[in-house]
C-alpha cells in the first residue's frame, strides 16, 4: 500500500485521506477533498498517462475510467472516488497483453503526437463496454479532442477493435 | 514540378571511440523557411566542424544503434523516418534502433520547421548508416578471414556464407577501428530499398498506446514544483496591484513571483497552484489593445490590403476579397517547461522546435553565458508551429530565478487560447482578369496582422516574421498570364503571433484556389477540367487527377452536398485534395469523405505521410468551418475547445483515402503540404452546395 501526502508549506494541515484502487493495487493518498482526480495522480501518484489538457471536463485527454465507466479524472474530486477503482491508462492491458482497443491503435498507427490518445483510447474502451458494436453515429459521439485530427484512423482502429473484441 | 535526383555525397567521420561511432555533417539544403537563407549547393557542403554539427550514429555493445536527433519531434514521425533510412541503409532492425532527442548544441542545423527535417536528414543519414555497415562487414571479413564482398547483413547482424553471424554490438569495437571499409558505402539506389517506402507504425506506437510516451510535464526533475501563472483578462495587460496573502497563507503553496506576463505561483502540485493563483487578488492595466475589436481590427486590415493594379484593356474580371480570424494553435500539450536556473548554471526541459535560439535567448534573460545553460529536448504533444517560440521555457526560467528554485511551469488552455500564439489574421484581394476565355492576368493582394513592438516591456522573443517573398500565386501554379502580388500590414502592440502550419498558404493559397473555381464557373468549365487545362506542372495535374478519379469527382449527389477540389504545390512537393461535403444544414455542414493524393518523391513512411495528410485535411475543414479567435475590446474572447471550435470526431470525414505518388525523386517536404489544397477543397464543396461564395473564415464560428 503507498501512502503519500501532500507537504505542507510552513505548517501542516490534517488532510482527509482516501483509499482506493488504482489499477488493480489498493492506494492511499492524504489530500484535499475538492483535489480533482487528475492532479491526486499526476502530482502525488506519478501516474501520468492521463494528461492535462484543459481541466475543465472538455478536451476528455485525461479519460479514464472510475468502477468501468469514462470519467474526466480533471473535473473528479477524490473525495468521490474512495473506495472505488480507477483505471488509467497503465492499467487497460493485462501485463503485456495488450488491450484489444490498444492492439487496434497499433495496428491502425493512430497516433501522431500521442497525447490525447491514452484518452482516447480509455474513451473507445468504455464505448465498446457499453456497445459492442458501435455504429459510426455512436463513434461520433466520442467528444475526446485531437488536435493532430487522427480522427479516421480512430473510427477504422474502433471498427477493428469491434470485431476483434 | 522540377525533381532532380541529387548526386551529393556526404563525406562521413568516424569518431574515435571504443565503439563504432560515425558522424555525418547535416547540410543546410533544405531551406528552414520562407525567408532563410538560399538552399547550399553541392560544393558548399563542408566537411569541417565539431561533432555538435553532425548527426552521429553510434552501435552500442550491447546491439542498440543510436541517434541523437537534432530535430523535435510533435507528431509529425520523424524519428520514425530518420529510423527507417537507418534500418535500410544499415540492415538494422527497426526495433533495435533508438533515435532520442539531441540536447540543444552550439552549431549546426538544429531547427524543426519548414517541412524541411526529411529534406535536410534524407542524405546524411543514410550516408551515416551506410558508411557504418561497411565498416561492421569489413570488420567481420576481417575476424572471420573471409572476403568482405562475401558478407550479408539483416537484422542487425552480419552473416558469413558458412552460417557464422554476429551481431552490429559484437562487432562495434572492432569496426571502431578500420579506416577504410572493404566494401561500398554508398547507400542503396532506390530500387533496392526494402525499409524506406514500405508503410511502417511510428516506433513509438507502443509507448503511447500504454501511456509511458513521456512529456515535459510527465518529467520528475528533483524539486521541480508544479507552477501555473495568474495572466491577465487583455492581451499585454500588466499588474497594477498585488495582494498575494490569502495566496501565500493557503497550504502547499511555495513562492509567488511577479513575471512580464503576471503573477507566477510555485506549489506542491497543479491543485493547490490553480487554488493559490485563483486567490491572488490582482488590479489589471489594460494592454494596449484594450479599445480594439474584431470589427476594428477587418477594418484596418481592409484598408491595409495594397490597390491591385490597372486590369488589361477590355479584361472582364472574376474578383473576391477573403478574410481569416486569428486561429489558436491550441497543440493538445499546454506549452509546459521544466527549469532549474542557479546562480553558475541552468538546465531547462522543454519541447522546442529551436533549441539553439531558446538557450541563447534564455542565458540573456537569466544573465549567464549560454555555455552554461542546457536545453534538453522533450517530445511534444503536437506543435502545429506554437514550439517555434519558447515563450514558456523563458518564463520559466525567470520563475525559477526568481524563486530561488526549480520549477515546473504549465500553461493553463486557457493561456494557451487567450495569450496565444495565433495564426495573424488577414485579408485576400484577389481579381483574375478574362479575356478570349483564359486568364490573362492575376493579382493578388494581402494585409495580416504583425506584432508591433513598443517601448519598454517589449520582450525579445523567438521571433515570428511574416517574410515578405513572393505570393505563393507568383511561382505560377498556373498558366495565368501577367502575375502581381503585394503585401500590406496592420501592426498591433502586444499581439502574440506564430507560423502556423503552412505559414502564409493556409490562407493565400486557399482563397486562390476559391478564385480558380470561381474563374471556371464563370468560363462554364468543369473545375477540375479547368484546372487540368491551366496547371502548369505535369506533377500536380497527375495528382488532381488522382483525387478527382479516387473521389468519384463529378457523381451524383443529393441538394445541398457538393465535391469540391483544390491543389498546392510547395516544399518541393504537391498534392490535390478532393473533399465532399453535406451542407443541408448550411450552418452546420459536414464534410462526409476526403481524398488526398500527394507526390513528395520518395515517401519514406507512405503511413506517416497519410497520416500528415489526414491531419492537414482536419486542419482545412477546422480552419474553414469553425475554428477561430475573436478579439473582445483587447482579450481573446475564447479560452477552452468549449469555443474554440477545432473540429471533434462528429467533424471528420467519415472517409478518407490518401494516395502517395510512386517516385524516385529526392524526398519534398510533407508535414504542412496539405492545408491549403485540404482548406480550399473544403471551401469549394461548401460554395458548390449551398450555391455561395464563401469570404469569411471560419464560416460558422
Amino acid at each position: 500500500m503507498t501512502v503519500l501526502s501532500v507537504e505542507h508549506h510552513a505548517r501542516k494541515v490534517p488532510m482527509p485521506s482516501y483509499s482506493f484502487v488504482l489499477n488493480g493495487k489498493p492506494v492511499t493518498v492524504e489530500a484535499p477533498a475538492d483535489m480533482p482526480l487528475l492532479w491526486v495522480l499526476r502530482d502525488l501518484l506519478d501516474v501520468t498517462g492521463p494528461k492535462y489538457g484543459c481541466g475543465v471536463g472538455v478536451c476528455r485527454a485525461c479519460t479514464s475510467h472510475l468502477d468501468g465507466g469514462e470519467i474526466q479524472p480533471c473535473v473528479v474530486p477524490v473525495a468521490d472516488c474512495a473506495d472505488r477503482e480507477v483505471t488509467t491508462i497503465e492499467g487497460l492491458a493485462d501485463g503485456d497483453r495488450l488491450h484489444p482497443v490498444q492492439q487496434a491503435w497499433l495496428e491502425c498507427d493512430v497516433a501522431q503526437c500521442g497525447f490525447c490518445q491514452p484518452g482516447q483510447i480509455m474513451a473507445a474502451a468504455a464505448l465498446l463496454k457499453r456497445t459492442a458494436r458501435p455504429t459510426d453515429a455512436d463513434i461520433d459521439r466520442i467528444e475526446n479532442v485531437c488536435r493532430c485530427g487522427t480522427y479516421p484512423r480512430i473510427r477504422e482502429a474502433i471498427k477493428k477493435a469491434s470485431a476483434n473484441g | 514540378m522540377d525533381r532532380q535526383l541529387s548526386r551529393r555525397r556526404f563525406m562521413v567521420y568516424t569518431l574515435a571511440a571504443s565503439t563504432l561511432t560515425v558522424a555525418a555533417p547535416l547540410a543546410c539544403d533544405a531551406p528552414p523557411a520562407e525567408g532563410a537563407e538560399p538552399a547550399r549547393r553541392s560544393s558548399d557542403v563542408l566537411v569541417t566542424g565539431t561533432d555538435e554539427e553532425m548527426l552521429v550514429l553510434e552501435v552500442t555493445a550491447a546491439n542498440r544503434i543510436v541517434v541523437r536527433l537534432p530535430r523535435v519531434e510533435v507528431g509529425q514521425g520523424v524519428t520514425t523516418a530518420v529510423a527507417m533510412m537507418i534500418a535500410e541503409e544499415l540492415d538494422a532492425r527497426l526495433a533495435d534502433i533508438d533515435i532520442p532527442l539531441a540536447d540543444a548544441r552550439t552549431q549546426g542545423n538544429q531547427y524543426t520547421g519548414g517541412s524541411s527535417s526529411v529534406r535536410s536528414l534524407y542524405g546524411p543519414a543514410r550516408q551515416l548508416a551506410a558508411t557504418a555497415r561497411a565498416k561492421l562487414v569489413t570488420a567481420a571479413a576481417r575476424l572471420w578471414h573471409v572476403p568482405a564482398r562475401a558478407l550479408r547483413t539483416r537484422d542487425t547482424k552480419v552473416y558469413a556464407p558458412d552460417g557464422r553471424s554476429a551481431t552490429f554490438g559484437y562487432l562495434t569495437g572492432y569496426a571502431a577501428a578500420i579506416r577504410v571499409p572493404a566494401v561500398s558505402a554508398r547507400p542503396k539506389p532506390a530500387s533496392r530499398h526494402q525499409v524506406i517506402g514500405r508503410p511502417t507504425t511510428r516506433i513509438d506506437a507502443r509507448d503511447i498506446v500504454t501511456g509511458k510516451a513521456r512529456y515535459a510535464g510527465d518529467l520528475t526533475v528533483a524539486g521541480a514544483r508544479p507552477t501555473v501563472v495568474a495572466r491577465p483578462p487583455t492581451l499585454g495587460g500588466t499588474v497594477l496591484s498585488l495582494d498575494d496573502r490569502a495566496a501565500r497563507a493557503m497550504p502547499g503553496v511555495h513562492a509567488v513571483v511577479r513575471v512580464e506576463g503576471g503573477v507566477a505561483v510555485v506549489a506542491e502540485t497543479f491543485h493547490h497552484a490553480f487554488q493559490a493563483r485563483d486567490a491572488l487578488k490582482i488590479t489589471w492595466a489594460p494592454g494596449p489593445l484594450a479599445a480594439l475589436s474584431d470589427a476594428d481590427i477587418r477594418r484596418r486590415l481592409r484598408a491595409a490590403v495594397p490597390r491591385l493594379g490597372t486590369p488589361p484593356r477590355g479584361s472582364a474580371q472574376v474578383e473576391g476579397e477573403f478574410e481569416f480570424a486569428f486561429v489558436s494553435h491550441a497543440p493538445m500539450e499546454v506549452l509546459t517547461a521544466v527549469a532549474d536556473v542557479r546562480p553558475t548554471r541552468a538546465e531547462i526541459w522543454f519541447s522546442s522546435q529551436t533549441p539553439m535560439d531558446a538557450r541563447d535567448s534564455i542565458a540573456e534573460a537569466v544573465g549567464l553565458p549560454a555555455a552554461k545553460v542546457k536545453v534538453h529536448v522533450m517530445r511534444g504533444g503536437g506543435s502545429f508551429g506554437r514550439r517555434l517560440d519558447s515563450d514558456a521555457a523563458l518564463e520559466a526560467a525567470l520563475i525559477s530565478k526568481a524563486a530561488g528554485r526549480p520549477v515546473k511551469l504549465m500553461w493553463s488552455r486557457a493561456d494557451d487560447i487567450r495569450h496565444g500564439r495565433m495564426r495573424p489574421a488577414g485579408r485576400h484581394r484577389i481579381r483574375a482578369s478574362l479575356a478570349g476565355g483564359r486568364v490573362v492576368a492575376f493579382a493578388h493582394s494581402t494585409a495580416s496582422v504583425s506584432t508591433a513592438y513598443e517601448g519598454k516591456g517589449a520582450v525579445r522573443r523567438a521571433s515570428f516574421a511574416s517574410a515578405a517573398g513572393p505570393l505563393p500565386s507568383d511561382s505560377g501554379l498556373y498558366n495565368f498570364g501577367a502575375l502581381s502580388g503585394d503585401y500590406g500590414s496592420v501592426g498591433l502592440a502586444s499581439i502574440p503571433l506564430g507560423a502556423w502550419r503552412s505559414v502564409d498558404s493556409g490562407t493565400s493559397r486557399t482563397a486562390e484556389e476559391i478564385v480558380v473555381d470561381e474563374i471556371a464557373v464563370r468560363l462554364g468549365k468543369d473545375p477540375v477540367a479547368f484546372r487540368r487545362t491551366t496547371l502548369r506542372s505535369k506533377a500536380v495535374r497527375a495528382v488532381l487527377a488522382k483525387a478527382a478519379a479516387a473521389g468519384h469527382w463529378g457523381r451524383a449527389l443529393p441538394a445541398g452536398h457538393g465535391q469540391g477540389v483544390a491543389v498546392h504545390e510547395e516544399y518541393g512537393s504537391c498534392v490535390a485534395c478532393l473533399a465532399e461535403i453535406d451542407a443541408t444544414d448550411p450552418k452546420h455542414p459536414r464534410v462526409t469523405r476526403v481524398v488526398m493524393a500527394a507526390d513528395v518523391g520518395i515517401a519514406v513512411n507512405p503511413r506517416g505521410l497519410q497520416a500528415q495528410l489526414m491531419g492537414t485535411a482536419i486542419d482545412g475543414i477546422s480552419t474553414v468551418l469553425t475554428a477561430g479567435l475573436h478579439i473582445d475590446r483587447g482579450a481573446v474572447r475564447e479560452g477552452s475547445y468549449a469555443d474554440f471550435h477545432y473540429a471533434r470526431q462528429r467533424d471528420a470525414p467519415l472517409r478518407f483515402e490518401a494516395h502517395i505518388m510512386p517516385s524516385h525523386g529526392e524526398p519534398g517536404g510533407a508535414g504542412e503540404l496539405g492545408v491549403p489544397a485540404a482548406a480550399g477543397a473544403v471551401a469549394n464543396a461548401y460554395a458548390r452546395a449551398t450555391g455561395t461564395r464563401p469570404r469569411r473564415f471560419p464560416l460558422n464560428s
